[in-house]
């Protein structure tokens, strides 16, 4: 073994008065970071191997413990940081690509922060939700642009599919072998109890969720597992997954060792084989190729399903939502640089993409500008952190939000960005079944459904204050926005006015 | 009546409620002083064996071998609990020798102690249920008492 040039990143910092030696710690930290020396009746840690997923902490009884950075600095260097140092370091130890996992954390703008919204005062009232009935209901899909008429003159519904939803937000792909089948059955039975969706994301879906139906969205992404017929039929709606936000431009990879039991029935392909999904769809060179797969998957489920295209959120992401929206796709979702993911390269993550604010403002207005918004709803993602950014969302122009990250958070996640390791110690992000068991979907359920309502009376909230009584009548609804720091090219962009104007 | 239940399928073997359990029966406010230092005697304890384990504690039999056995009538039914009068114990460990479950064990003084659904200590619910982190100990109404 040569030097170890990498510090520790975090310290472990125990108490001693407070610990107990009650070894909860130990056992509950599948990177074996505790360890207890029975000579010495004490606690002992390693934090080289702690990635600061704060199991330990939130289980220590006696609150004995607490991660803090380890503090350690190379000579300060505002050119080379200490990450960058460390990751230049491990490369030229490992000759390998640099993983990481959930959404980008670099130091780029966060756009919903830089936008104010606004509330009523004198001239138009504000509306209370407790008392005043107010519309959290949306509803996906493509909106006819006649009215036809039969023979006698009356009107023909000739409304295309759509999903409805209690409220405007939805849980994103999160495929079964990349999240555990504990954390599938949490999002699906939170989705069924508040009437929204929840969607499968690559892997198929376990035959035991199919009783969730009405409140799944089944995808189908470029490795195509896990996809037939009945896959198809049995959700409220198909999403094709052509990029996503942490990873724009490249593929998946599902390692075999993951691919075991039930994971490898669902996606159909033998126990240990890597599931890989291509970077692009072999059969998608085109919008016009993109328009035969839609109008596949739509005569397979007898044109009764809408179909979502998703894309990650890029440099051209106008013309190509331009494009999509007249592919014959009733939805499109849209997937900003900040998205989350399992695993994803480093560099990639970190560097390629457009933050959503920027790429939902600018698809809206592009619609709208060419006459077909009403061609397709718009759904986007890529950190969504709460009501708040919901709100500015809609007001922007979406018509509902994709949330992964805030979810998988309810449920647990500390955002240690290690679940390309699999041994997530909350039981999400991993199949080992001593950690699965970790999330009891009975408490898992309950704190997303807790989020969502709580997020709802916000929503209600804010929007009361801005005397607005529907979702409907926020959307696309900029004069409620103002930014505050901006530049006028970011202001033109957002198609928002500053503060004080 | 309520009662102690395992959902074992959910118990992770971190013990929690051993330590939980232990700390109702000190009266102090702060775990951390209650039990630093010490060894503890939790009136349950998990039972762990091949990557299974579950909380074990005081069934509240209808017909309880061990009221049946104390030879100086410390242990009672009350209202459908088993409880132990430590004061009227004198240590001869038969309780323990019958008891099928291995509930009742010994304190650090000699007379014996077992779970009484912390009707003394807490407010409704008992300690191990509330300090269990993943639902696999609850309190709950099952039917009729076996
Ligand atoms: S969980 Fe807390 S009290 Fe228990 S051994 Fe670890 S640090 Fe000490
Ligand atoms: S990896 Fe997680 S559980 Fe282990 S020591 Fe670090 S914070 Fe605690
Ligand atoms: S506290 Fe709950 S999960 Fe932990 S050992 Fe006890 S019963 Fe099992």
């Amino acid at each position: 073994m040569g030097i170890n040039w990498i510090y520790p990143e975090h310290e472990v910092v125990r108490n001693r008065d407070r610990c107990i030696n009650c070894r909860v710690c130990e056992r509950q930290c599948a990177n074996e970071v505790h360890e207890y020396l029975s000579e010495h009746d004490k606690m002992v840690c390693d934090d080289a191997k702690c990635v600061n997923c704060h199991r330990c902490v939130s289980l220590c009884p006696t609150r004995a413990l607490k991660i803090i950075p380890s503090g350690n600095t190379y000579r300060p260097n505002s050119n080379w940081t200490n990450r960058t140092i460390n990751e230049l370091y491990r490369q030229a130890d490992t000759g390998g690509v640099l993983l990481s996992s959930m959404g980008c954390p670099q130091r780029y703008p966060v756009y919903f922060e830089k936008i104010l919204l606004n509330a009523s005062q004198v001239t138009n009232p504000s509306i209370d939700p407790l008392r005043e009935p107010m519309e959290s209901k949306v509803s996906l899909g493509a909106r006819p642009r006649d009215i036809q008429r039969d023979e006698n003159g009356r009107m023909i519904n000739n409304l295309p599919p759509q999903i409805s939803l209690s409220m405007p937000v939805m849980f994103s792909a999160m495929s079964y072998g990349s999240i555990s089948y504990n954390a599938h059955e949490s999002l699906a039975r939170a989705a069924q109890e508040l009437g929204i969706l929840y969607n499968t994301g690559e892997g198929g879906l376990h035959e035991d969720f199919y009783e969730y139906g009405a409140n799944t969205i089944v995808q189908v992404a470029s490795g195509r597992f896990g996809v037939h017929s009945a896959y198809l039929n049995s959700g409220a709606a198909i999403e094709i997954k052509m990029g996503q936000g942490a990873k724009p431009g490249i593929g998946g990879h599902l390692p075999g060792t993951k691919i075991v039991g039930d994971i490898s029935r669902t996606r159909m392909i033998p126990e240990g084989s890597d599931a890989i999904s291509p970077a692009p769809h072999h059969d998608i060179y085109s919008i016009e190729d993109l328009r035969q797969l839609v109008y596949s998957l739509k005569t397979v489920t007898g044109h009764k399903k809408p179909v979502i295209v998703k894309i990650a959120a890029v440099h051209n992401v106008t013309a190509i939502a331009s494009g999509i929206a007249r592919s014959g796709a009733d939805i499109i979702a849209i997937d900003g640089f900040r998205g989350g993911s399992g695993a994803t390269p480093t560099r990639i993550r970190d560097n390629v993409g457009i933050p959503i604010e920027l790429a939902l403002a600018s698809v809206d207005q592009r619609l709208r500008d060419e006459g077909i918004r009403d061609n397709v709803s718009i759904i986007v993602g890529g950190s969504i952190r709460s009501s708040a950014d919901v709100v500015k969302a809609v007001a922007l122009g979406a018509d509902c939000v994709y949330i992964g990250t805030s979810a998988l958070m309810a449920l647990g996640c500390h955002l240690c960005r290690s679940c390309h390791a699999g041994k997530c110690n909350w039981g999400i992000a991993t199949q080992e079944p001593q950690l699965t068991r970790r999330l009891n979907p009975d408490i898992g359920h309950r704190r997303l459904v807790n989020l969502m309502n709580a997020w709802r009376h916000e929503i209600k909230e804010m929007m009361g204050g801005m005397g607005i009584n529907s979702i409907e009548s926020l959307k696309g609804n900029r004069s409620m926005l103002r930014g505050i720091g901006l530049n006028e090219k970011e202001l033109e962009i957002l198609g928002i006015r500053h503060a004080g104007e | 009546m309520k009662k102690i239940y395992v959902n074992e399928q959910w118990c992770l073997g971190c013990r929690l409620c051993e330590y939980y359990c232990a700390f109702a029966g000190t009266g102090e406010r702060d775990m951390a002083r209650a039990l630093a230092g010490m060894k503890i005697h939790p009136r349950m304890r998990i039972e762990e064996k091949d990557g299974i384990s579950f909380a074990v504690s005081c069934r509240h039999c209808k017909d309880a071998l061990c009221v049946k056995s104390c030879i100086t009538g410390a242990l009672t039914v009350t209202d459908g609990m088993v409880a132990i009068d430590q004061d009227r114990c004198v240590g001869c460990c038969t309780c323990v020798l019958v008891c099928p479950f291995g509930a009742v064990a010994s304190t650090a003084h000699g007379v014996m102690q077992k779970c009484e659904l912390c009707v003394q200590s807490s407010a409704g619910t008992p300690a191990c249920v509330r300090g269990c982190p993943n639902g696999a100990i609850v309190f709950e109404e099952r039917g009729a008492a076996r």
